[in-house]
């Protein structure tokens, strides 16, 4: 390997270059400067040895191929990435930093003249800061990255994420990666529409306003027939829910074809609008393994009259704005359920931040997203969580290090989306929930609601007078936060369906600690 | 005693009804976020009535909770046997509608919905809707 290691000399050993072993063992020559090339600053143009020029076929380190660039300055309209990197042992940061910026933009991993052919400075990827994190171990560092915007095609996450999580998380000079947070310039953000509707309009479509709305996840998930499904959707919004919800799982299996299901679900709903008067919802799941199946099922939704349809995360970001495109011209809100995100979500080194996620899915346009409860039973640091639900719901969302947000990003007006609380929450949490979560939620209570000791419609009863309560006490200035257990115990001394939910559940909490606190924060913050 | 099916609309329709004091307190609240309020009456609950009749035009510069009061009064006198709603604005950009809104009068009687079921092909139903009270022209509804 005289080759190699004479390659590994020059181009220092901390490299990630030294990775392409395969290219270097079989290559005739040592790289040298070309006799009759002359030392013009073009062709020295970024390199580091004095014996290669720029243009040299060949590896040469991402760095001095103009994916480094330190004095860069972001413009407004670049799309800005914030990558936690974890690079091999011997890699530089700004190498790894370079490296990333390349392979999610314009490069390869050698050399090509073909980037003469182009504006390529406009091109590549600019990475110009990193950041060690304190106390990592393996050491880590923030990596900040300039996408020009002309990189992405207008109104397609598909796109943007082929380039920015398209090739780089499977890099062998990495350890690990992770995309903690992007800035989206108002530029790319009109080339979408985002939310079908947005909170404003589908509060105005349900007409409710001014508290959190209420839901359940039908229960047991899955095994219940049409019909005795169509009974838990109907007792909980009789007894006070807003929206009962099919679980991420039920499509259409050999115990409950979805057909049958929404036949016997829109008569549940509109049973308890007739007892109730209000505008209710059941989120009709059309997740399905082809398009063509998913519009059929939403358009039979449609036809019964449904105010709200579902789908997965799971079938992906084209269709999920193929559906988003089919819920704005048919009038119907669309329910996303983040199934299958915490794959890549959830690990602090690796993945995608659900923040990103968000804002992804705020783009191409969903009305609800699943964002995390704080006090239930999955994961979730509560100020990262906070920072989601800002992410998801305001117009302009400042930095902010405790909630692990990276940038400041103005949304330019475009609708927010609702985020919803679900998993392992109950109506004894109510002031806890108001207060980490705010008004523009929808809390779902799943157990909470079906598991009550006096029934299904009771169980809803329980929370609608519990947030009822609590909004009418933070509204007349009580510090519910700290008073919320009294304030609970007195709205049910009107209410036994709340006294019973109270004396079965109390306050029972899921405290553990979360795997991904950001990083300003030393200790994951405590739910009291 | 009010009988019939209560129509739960609005926030606080699961608690017992509030008290003016109650009422006043939450027209304060809104005063305090600069709101505008308005209050709006009808003899059509229909969930999707979207336009009940507005009991003259939102207070936008209201100060004080006794001048929103004080309309919540008169239009119950006139109309104490309809619905009867009050609704804070907010006009603030992004946002541009209701931030609250609640039921402060119902008739002494509320005989709820008729639901109506057009049966189709393929077990397929179409629904609609209506008040009972609304079967009766306007004037005649909720008579006492």
């Amino acid at each position: 390997m005289p080759i190699l290691e004479n390659y590994l000399t020059k181009v220092n050993k901390s490299s990630i270059a030294f990775l392409v072993i395969e290219y270097y063992s079989c290559a005739d020559n040592p790289v040298k400067w070309p006799e009759k090339l002359e030392r013009t600053e073009e062709n020295m143009a970024g390199t580091s040895d004095p014996a290669r020029p720029r243009w040299m076929a060949g590896v040469m380190p991402y760095k001095e191929m103009g994916y480094w660039k330190p004095d860069y300055v972001p413009e407004d309209s670049d799309i800005i990435a914030a990558f936690r990197i974890t690079p091999q042992d011997g890699v530089e940061p700004d190498e790894a930093a370079a490296a990333v910026a390349g392979e999610s933009s314009t490069a390869t991993w050698t050399v090509v003249w073909t980037d003469r052919l182009t504006a390529h400075d406009n091109y590549q990827a600019k990475a110009y800061k990193v950041i060690p994190v304190p106390n990592s171990s393996p050491p880590s560092w923030i990596a900040y990255i300039a996408y020009k915007h002309d990189l992405f095609e207008e109104g397609s996450i598909a796109n943007l994420t082929s380039s920015i999580i398209g090739n780089v998380f499977g890099f062998k000079a990495l350890k690990a990666l992770r995309l903690e947070d992007m800035h989206i310039p108002r530029e790319y953000i009109k080339t979408f529409q985002g939310p079908p509707h947005g909170i404003i309009t589908e509060r105005e479509v349900v007409n409710k306003y001014g508290r959190p709305l209420l839901g359940a996840t039908t229960k047991p998930k899955l095994g219940l027939s049409p019909r005795n499904y169509g009974r838990v959707v109907y007792e909980a919004l009789r007894g006070g829910l807003d929206f009962v919800k099919d679980d991420e799982n039920i499509n259409s299996q050999n115990f409950n074809r979805w057909r049958d299901r929404y036949l016997y679900c829109m008569e549940a709903v509109h049973r308890a609008e007739e007892v109730t008067g209000e505008t209710k919802g059941h989120y009709l799941n059309v997740t399905a393994a082809t398009m063509e199946d998913m519009y059929e099922r939403a358009e039979f939704a449609k036809e019964l009259g449904s105010v709200i349809i579902m789908i997965d995360l799971t079938i992906g970001f084209t269709a999920m704005t193929s559906m988003s495109h089919w819920a704005r011209a048919n009038g119907l809100i669309l329910h996303l359920h983040r199934a299958g995100y915490a794959t890549y979500a959830r690990q602090k080194n690796h993945g995608v931040n659900f923040r990103v996620l968000s804002k992804w899915c705020r783009l191409l346009g969903v009305d609800h997203i699943h964002s995390g409860t704080v006090v239930g039973k999955l994961e979730g640091d509560p100020n990262a969580i906070q920072g989601y639900y800002n992410t998801l719901r305001e117009d302009k969302v400042a930095a902010n290090a405790v909630q692990g947000i990276y940038f400041e990003q103005d949304w330019a007006h475009m609708p927010g989306v609702m985020p919803v609380a679900s998993g392992g929450i109950h109506a004894g949490q109510m002031h806890q929930l108001l207060h980490y979560l705010g008004e523009d939620v929808v809390l779902q209570f799943g157990g909470g609601t079906i598991g009550h000791p006096m029934g299904v419609a009771a169980g809803a009863t329980a929370n609608r007078v519990a947030v009822e309560a609590m909004i009418q006490a933070r509204n007349e200035g009580r510090d519910y936060y700290k008073e919320g257990p009294d304030i609970l115990k007195k709205a049910s001394k009107t209410c036994s369906p709340l006294a019973s939910a109270l004396e079965v559940w109390g306050d029972i909490t899921f405290d553990f600690e979360s795997t991904d606190v950001p990083d300003v924060l030393e200790l994951p913050t405590p739910v009291s | 005693m009010p009988t019939g099916l209560k129509i739960t609309q609005g926030t606080f329709s699961y608690l017992p009804d509030l008290s003016d004091d109650e009422i006043r307190a939450q027209i304060q609240y809104g005063i305090d976020n600069g709101w505008a309020v308005a209050i709006e009456y009808t003899d059509d609950p229909h969930p999707r009535n979207s336009y009940w009749d507005m009991w003259g035009m939102p207070m936008f510069d209201l100060e004080d909770a006794a001048g929103g009061m004080h309309e919540v009064t008169r239009c119950r006198e006139a109309f104490s046997n309809q619905y009867i709603k009050v609704s804070l604005y907010n006009p603030k950009l992004t946002k541009q509608t209701i931030a609250l809104q609640f039921i402060v009068n119902r008739p002494n009687h509320e005989p709820g919905f008729r639901l109506v079921r057009q049966e189709g092909a393929d077990r397929t139903i179409r629904y609609s809707m209506e008040p009972y009270a609304a079967i009766q022209p306007h004037g005649d509804r909720y008579a006492d």
